[in-house]
């Protein structure tokens, strides 16, 4: 039975059904209620809480935890998200599983509170030293978020490998009906450390980076061919075909649908996985496709660059036209969408690529 | 003859390791292997180690242990415990990894009492970059970022932190600081460090021991001189001793 | 004898002889693989007290029970 629920205390309650047991972060507008919730409900089944004195300490407390071999968890936002970049780094290069989440709010520095998707470049190339990636899930709802929480432990323990969970302020803080899932049965991974040196490692200096690398690459490659995650809307015969994640993705999926109504051929694709981006999704589109169009949050238009990639790799023979609707901040309302797309058909909106 | 006691280096620790000669590091993990092995938990371990020259430690050591970001072994020891209360944590770091850029972890650790045991190997800089200023050099050390000797008016005066615990953490079980000159010294530093484990085990709360360490490399001194500095500069200011016993022993 | 030296591991930090109580300590003129003198020691003079086994740093020395 769905029940109205705030976006940050149902991604919290599903992050304990779906196994996490540690929990450390630090309050930041707009995830905090996630660790307010997480502060009594740890506690109730078992887990741990720790309210850190940083965005840094918290990350470093989930490397801790995750190297014992439990499911843990932080959340956060744009500024904490940057604090935390080394410790990805280390949870990556250690190949343990984590599970970071950030309601992404806009600007540069302190930023503002507002909703926003202006950290796509960092959170898909990461913002960390040295070669790594991380899998990142874009949900554009509450129930999303909820359903793709178990998603996020299983594929970070499958591949080693760290999930971002890129939501935005907007998930965090509204309301929506959510049906919870049930409770997964809790395991430590078999590479955890106990105390008994069970699993070997090999010490700092001992590492071959040269073999590293082959493992590496191998790695992200499977990921890139099996974990792509999208949704799909009328693009088999679309003239223009709207490209767009998250909570903007609802709002393009409106327009999509009005603009059907209205006898304009357009289609949409949302991205569900940011990383691996979905460049499958972009081979059904039609071949005579006259355009994409990201519709974004943020400024300067991140999306575009592998939005541009995809369409052109899929449509080789043509040199497709991309386009970037860039909104800054908040919503955008279907109304402006359907305007700006009018604007593209027209040539007033000229193509990034 | 017959009534020597056998001294035998714990396997854990009985191989190359990559210390400068003299170096205090490989006495005081010989020591902590020592009580590792008396009080039978040599399979119930896991050290989060520092970067510096603790990483060598690292290194070598063939036992459940993690290479943390520099400075933040507090929190990442903080993380092991939580989850695994009845592992021995204990987290191996230099001066400058607990008390410089991991001041805050390291302070929060001993603030919220984590059941942790915190030892910081204290040399008076940071060893493996070179020999820079630390946050315990002393006034008028020379180091390859105060070469004229530190000036205290304008860097701050060296930090005292088993004392600060021992005040100001109602927290804390136990904070000591020891030091690796002479035999004697070694011996009761061996006995703080199993006090610091005791704690741990009884789950009696957060405990620390500071040890004085030689660097003769970045000091410019031999090995034997090294130690006479511990003794006369480092330990006027730096007193020895247990500056928050354990409930029991009092 | 009384205590065994394992060659390769000295440095010649020079702690032990040092703080040896009977001098029994000294240099020895071979080099070990490391381009060290390690040390050796005057089983006459060794009382098995354990001290070089406490101050040394390498795990130099194995005293026999």
């Amino acid at each position: 039975m769905a029940e109205m629920m705030k976006g940050n205390e149902a991604i919290a309650e599903a992050a304990v059904r779906a196994g996490a047991r540690f929990y450390a972060g630090y309050p930041i507008t707009p995830s905090s209620e996630i660790m307010e919730y997480l502060s009594w409900r740890m506690n109730e089944v078992g887990g741990a809480f720790v309210q850190a004195e940083s965005e840094l300490a918290g990350i470093n407390m989930v490397i801790g935890a995750s190297s014992c071999g439990v499911r843990a968890l932080t959340a956060s936002s744009g500024p904490g998200i940057s604090l935390k970049q080394e410790g990805i780094s280390t949870l990556c290069d250690e190949g343990l599983p984590a599970v970071v989440i950030t309601q992404v709010r806009y600007g540069n520095g302190l930023g503002t509170l507002f909703t926003s998707q202006c950290d796509y470049n960092r959170e898909t190339r990461g913002g960390g030293q040295g070669d790594y990636r991380c899998i990142v899930l874009c949900p554009s709802s509450i129930q999303e978020f909820v359903d793709l929480m178990l998603p996020a432990y299983e594929l970070a323990e499958k591949y080693r490998i760290v999930t971002v969970m890129m939501g935005e302020g907007t998930l965090g803080q509204m309301m929506e009906p959510v049906e919870l899932p049930d409770f997964v049965e809790v395991k430590r991974t078999p590479w955890a450390l106990n105390g008994h040196y069970t699993y070997k490692k090999i010490g700092i200096f001992e590492r071959d980076s040269m073999a590293e690398a082959v493992e590496l690459r191998a790695k992200y490659a499977e990921i890139k061919e099996n974990e792509q995650r999208w949704q799909e809307e009328s693009i088999a015969d679309a003239d223009y075909v709207f490209v767009a994640y998250g909570v903007p993705g609802r709002a393009t999926l409106g327009a999509v649908r009005e603009l059907r109504a209205a006898g304009e051929k357009v289609g949409l694709i949302r991205p569900i996985t940011a990383w691996p981006y979905p460049d499958k999704a972009f081979a059904n589109i039609n071949p005579n496709v006259k355009g994409i169009i990201t519709v974004e949050e943020n400024a300067t238009g991140q999306m575009i660059d592998d939005a541009a990639l995809a369409i052109k790799k899929t449509h080789k023979d043509r040199n497709i036209p991309a386009y970037a609707l860039t909104y800054v901040y908040n919503t955008p309302p279907i109304n402006r969408i359907k305007e700006d797309y009018f604007k593209v058909k027209s040539g007033e909106i000229k193509e990034v690529y | 003859m017959a009534n020597t006691r056998e001294r035998k280096v714990p396997a854990l620790v009985d191989k190359p390791m990559d210390f400068c000669p003299g170096c205090g590091h490989g006495i005081v993990s010989r020591l902590i292997m020592e009580c590792l092995e008396e009080l039978e938990q040599l399979d119930n371990i896991i050290f989060p180690i520092g970067v510096g020259c603790s990483s060598n430690l690292g290194a070598g050591l063939e036992c459940d242990r993690l290479h943390c970001c520099h400075g933040r072994a507090g929190a990442v020891a903080t993380g092991m415990k939580r989850v695994n209360p009845d592992t021995l944590i204990v987290s191996y770091q230099g001066d400058g990894d607990a008390y410089n850029i991991g001041i805050a972890e390291t302070f929060n650790a001993a603030y919220r009492g984590e059941n942790i045991t915190v030892i910081v190997i204290n040399n008076t800089n940071f060893g493996m970059t070179g020999g820079q200023m630390s946050l315990t050099t002393m006034e008028g050390q020379k180091t390859a970022t105060s070469v004229y000797g530190r000036d205290c008016s304008v860097t701050g005066y060296p930090i005292r932190f088993p004392e600060m615990v021992a005040r100001e953490f109602p927290n804390a079980a136990y904070a000591a600081r020891g030091t690796v000159t002479t035999p004697a010294n070694i011996n009761k530093l061996k006995g703080y460090i199993k006090n610091a484990l005791q704690a741990q085990l009884n789950h009696e709360g957060y405990s620390v021991v500071e040890v004085l360490s030689p660097c003769p490399i970045n000091w410019g001194l031999t090995p034997v001189n090294a130690m006479k500095r511990i003794e006369d500069e480092l330990i006027p200011y730096y007193p020895i001793g247990e500056f928050k016993k354990r409930e029991e022993a009092k | 004898m009384k205590v065994e030296i394992k060659r390769e591991r000295c440095k010649e930090c020079g702690l032990c002889i040092y703080h040896c109580p009977k001098k029994a300590i000294s240099k020895s003129d071979s080099l070990n693989a490391n381009g060290y003198y390690p040390v050796q020691i005057d089983d006459a003079l060794c009382i098995g007290c354990g001290v070089c086994y406490t101050t040394c740093p390498d795990g130099v020395f194995h005293v026999l029970g």
